[in-house]
């Protein structure tokens, strides 16, 4: 589904070059040290970096040149996933039409996506007035309406306290199963990680180094390094 | 983006030929006459100009600090109350103010006698009214940014108010001084209708002022290119060292909130703060008072007074119109450029005004248009394209921050929801950006309201606004219905910013 083939980036002094493919369905995490490009990874692959060299294809068509909104791809971000000034309901809506032209039938399918994500009852409300799970909320529900067939998730739940981050992690994984969602999720903790991917993939220094099964990749026998980092 | 690339385009075209046209037509000019204005008169107004300016400072900074650490320590009521007495002189015209100074310290006045209100005393004096508030207030936003833990630290470890002051205040305020002086010292340096009105003389004339005189009293453009060129050298060094400092000087005035402090204050530090307190107040309320009290009873509405009003409100509105479109569009390009050079070209395409001060661009533009039209006829527009100029600096303050914040907080996700366009426009940037666009066209507003320079030196009878009938009445004697008009300008202030206020504060509710 995604592929991603020497593709290098530059930040500042750092170099990366990317090789990673991931299968239709998958949820893969990505984990590895601070600053090592988990972040720069995901935004590679959303479109909101340009790569030097190299291909990146997304359902086997090259994504070269191609704007973050013409890929087939949703992402939800550690923060400012919703425009504080507007409501929830029309922070969903966007997610449908930029211009908020909207039919009976988009309509209801955002009410729906809020009903499905718990939100039924706060349409009206400023994302401010909400606690910081319900506004991660806000984030699925659009990428509900949106239905694009990936999910990138950058540390959307570090935020939350760990009973949270499991029932968010549940609703996420129920999304997935009802959509055959091909799911990336960069995270600081391995647990979570451990808890919903079925394979990991782990950056250091701008290099995916190893792309293990999750039973693998916390296994006695892992590779020395992915040990040291989870000690 | 072609689109976006014409706007700024056309926005930097636009100021970058007002500038031109300021600029070369004086160095064609003084290259002509072969810069024989160099006399001894120059170097005098030079040395004076930076006298008073460097004075200014001085007397402010050396006023402002106690009163700033006095207003940091204590909490008293009507604290409040005297904070936003602080802003006051910031929104307040000019004339409007020279006239409050004169009531009080003039030979009728409460005071009067106790300083010469003409002559170097007397810029001084409106000087240190205009800027004594405002960097007390600068410093108080720096101090209360000092984190509530410190001064619990102070507290446990038994710092005395020499400790708090040498190990927590001094640290806080030193880097920000720098900035405020120079940010004085520009302000003072530019000063035209203080230097006009209470210089008294060609004893005390600033480059201004004397460009000023030179243009429109002299008849001399020669001269008075001499005098922009050391003009624009003068504020263009300045501007170079006041931009090292940038960063820690906010000009625009907020809302202040203490941080608690837990240290116990002795009578002598009470009886010192109170004192430091109650000096800034005398300095800033009496000319207020004076204004009010006086201009109050005297309003006269007579043709010219409605003539006049109508002609400000005119020009403020179309100047900080285009001010803030200007503003708007190049701002919004800085922001969404990480190309340094460019980001460095707009910011002093909107700070041009500072480094050009209004006289030297009006003799320019005199200077031009002059041989092939008639100035009088286009004096209007020249004036509201001058005081949009003049309002660039204030529209940028407030507009940039806030624009740079909003493109950190939503590029990525209206890139990732194809939000471009109008449609971003209308949904996101506007709504977001509300209440920094209305703070913006207000400072516009009330810099054009309230603008002697430019309407000194391209107004005619046929061309009045309230400052300039203010200053005629002035030059009469009329000193009653001066007032009166000084009342009606300083009404039309206030209610556009109790307007501005109100309905910012109801944006952040909502």
């Amino acid at each position: 589904m995604i592929s991603l083939e020497a593709v290098k980036f530059r930040y500042e002094a750092m170099l990366m070059n990317f090789d990673l493919h991931v299968a239709s369905g998958e949820f893969m995490g990505v984990i590895g040290p601070s600053g090592a490009g988990k972040s720069t990874l995901l935004s590679l692959i959303a479109g909101f970096e340009q790569p030097l060299s190299g291909h990146l294809k997304i359902a086997g068509i090259d994504m070269e040149g191609a704007a973050p909104d013409q890929r087939p791809v949703s992402m939800i971000f550690q923060d400012n996933n919703s425009f504080a000034h507007l409501d929830v309901w029309t922070n969903v809506a966007l997610g449908i039409s930029p211009r908020l032209k909207l039919n009976e039938q988009q309509r209801s399918r955002i009410d729906s996506a809020l009903d499905r994500v718990g939100l039924g009852l706060y349409k009206s409300r400023k994302p401010t007035e909400i606690s910081g799970g319900e506004k991660q909320r806000i984030a699925i529900a659009r990428a509900l309406v949106r239905d694009k067939p990936i999910l990138l998730l950058d540390e959307p739940f570090t935020a939350l306290g760990p009973a949270l981050r499991r029932e968010m992690l549940d609703l996420i994984l129920e999304i997935q199963k009802e959509k055959n969602l091909t799911i990336l999720m960069v995270s600081h903790q391995p647990e979570d990680a451990r808890y919903a991917a079925t394979k990991i993939a782990f950056v250091e220094s701008g290099r995916i180094t190893h792309a293990l099964s999750t039973k693998a990749f916390f296994a006695d026998g892992a590779p020395k390094e992915i040990k040291d980092y989870l000690a | 983006m072609n689109f976006q690339n014409a706007r700024i385009a056309t926005a930097l075209g636009f100021i970058l030929a007002a500038v031109a046209f300021g600029f070369l037509p004086l160095l064609w000019l003084g290259y002509t006459n072969g810069f024989s204005g160099f006399d001894a008169y120059l170097p005098r107004v030079v040395s004076f100009t930076l006298k008073q300016a460097f004075l200014s400072t001085l007397l402010s900074l050396a006023i402002a600090l106690p009163a700033a650490l006095a207003l940091a320590r204590h909490e008293f009521p009507g604290r409040d109350a005297l904070l936003k007495l602080f802003s006051v002189p910031l929104a307040l015209p000019a004339i409007v103010a020279i006239l409050g100074i004169l009531g009080v310290y003039g030979n009728n006045g409460a005071l009067g006698g106790i300083v010469p209100v003409y002559g170097l005393s007397g810029i001084l004096l409106a000087h240190v009214f205009f800027n004594m508030p405002l960097a007390s207030r600068l410093m108080l936003t720096r101090l209360e940014a000092v984190p509530a833990e410190s001064f619990r630290l102070a507290a446990q470890l038994g710092f005395t108010n020499a400790d708090v002051f040498r190990l927590i205040e001094w640290p806080q305020l030193g880097p920000a001084i720098t900035g405020i002086a120079s940010l004085i010292f520009l302000l003072c340096t530019a000063s035209f209708a203080v230097v006009l009105i209470l210089g008294g003389g060609p004893q005390a004339t600033t480059l201004e002022v004397a460009i000023y005189q030179s243009l429109r009293l002299d008849f001399d453009p020669a001269r008075a290119s001499i005098l922009s060129l050391a003009q624009l050298m003068t504020c263009g060094v300045l501007v170079v060292i006041a931009g090292q400092f940038a960063r820690e000087v906010q000009v625009f005035p907020r809302t202040l909130a203490r941080v608690k402090r837990f240290h116990a204050q002795s009578i002598t530090t009470k009886l010192c703060d109170f004192t430091a307190i109650a000096l800034a107040t005398l300095i800033v309320l009496p000319p207020l008072i004076n204004v009010i009290a006086t201009g109050i009873t005297k309003i006269q509405f007579d043709a010219s007074l409605l003539r006049a009003t109508l002609t400000s409100l005119t020009i403020g509105t179309c100047a900080a119109s285009i001010s803030l479109v200007l503003g708007w569009a190049l701002t919004g390009t800085a922001a969404k450029h990480r190309n340094r050079t460019l980001r460095a070209a707009i910011t002093l395409a909107c700070l041009a005004a500072l480094i050009m001060p209004p006289a030297v661009l009006a003799t320019g533009w005199f200077v031009a248009l002059s041989p092939i039209a008639d100035v009088n006829h286009y004096a209007m527009l020249l004036v509201i394209i001058l005081n949009s100029l003049m309002a660039l600096p204030f529209v940028w303050s407030p507009l940039y921050p806030a624009i740079i914040e909003t493109s950190q907080r939503h590029d990525r996700l209206c890139a990732s929801l194809g939000l471009s366009g109008f449609a971003r426009w209308h949904l996101i940037d506007l709504p977001t950006l509300r209440k920094p666009l209305a703070l913006a066209f207000l400072m516009a507003v009330i810099v054009s309201l309230g603008d002697l320079s430019a309407i000194s030196l391209f107004g005619s009878d046929n061309l009045v606004t309230l400052p300039a009938l203010i200053m005629k009445q002035m030059g009469h004697y009329r000193m009653d219905a001066a007032g009166g008009s000084a009342m009606v300008l300083t009404a039309f202030c206030f209610v556009l910013i109790t307007l501005a206020q109100a309905w910012s504060r109801q944006h952040d509710q909502s």
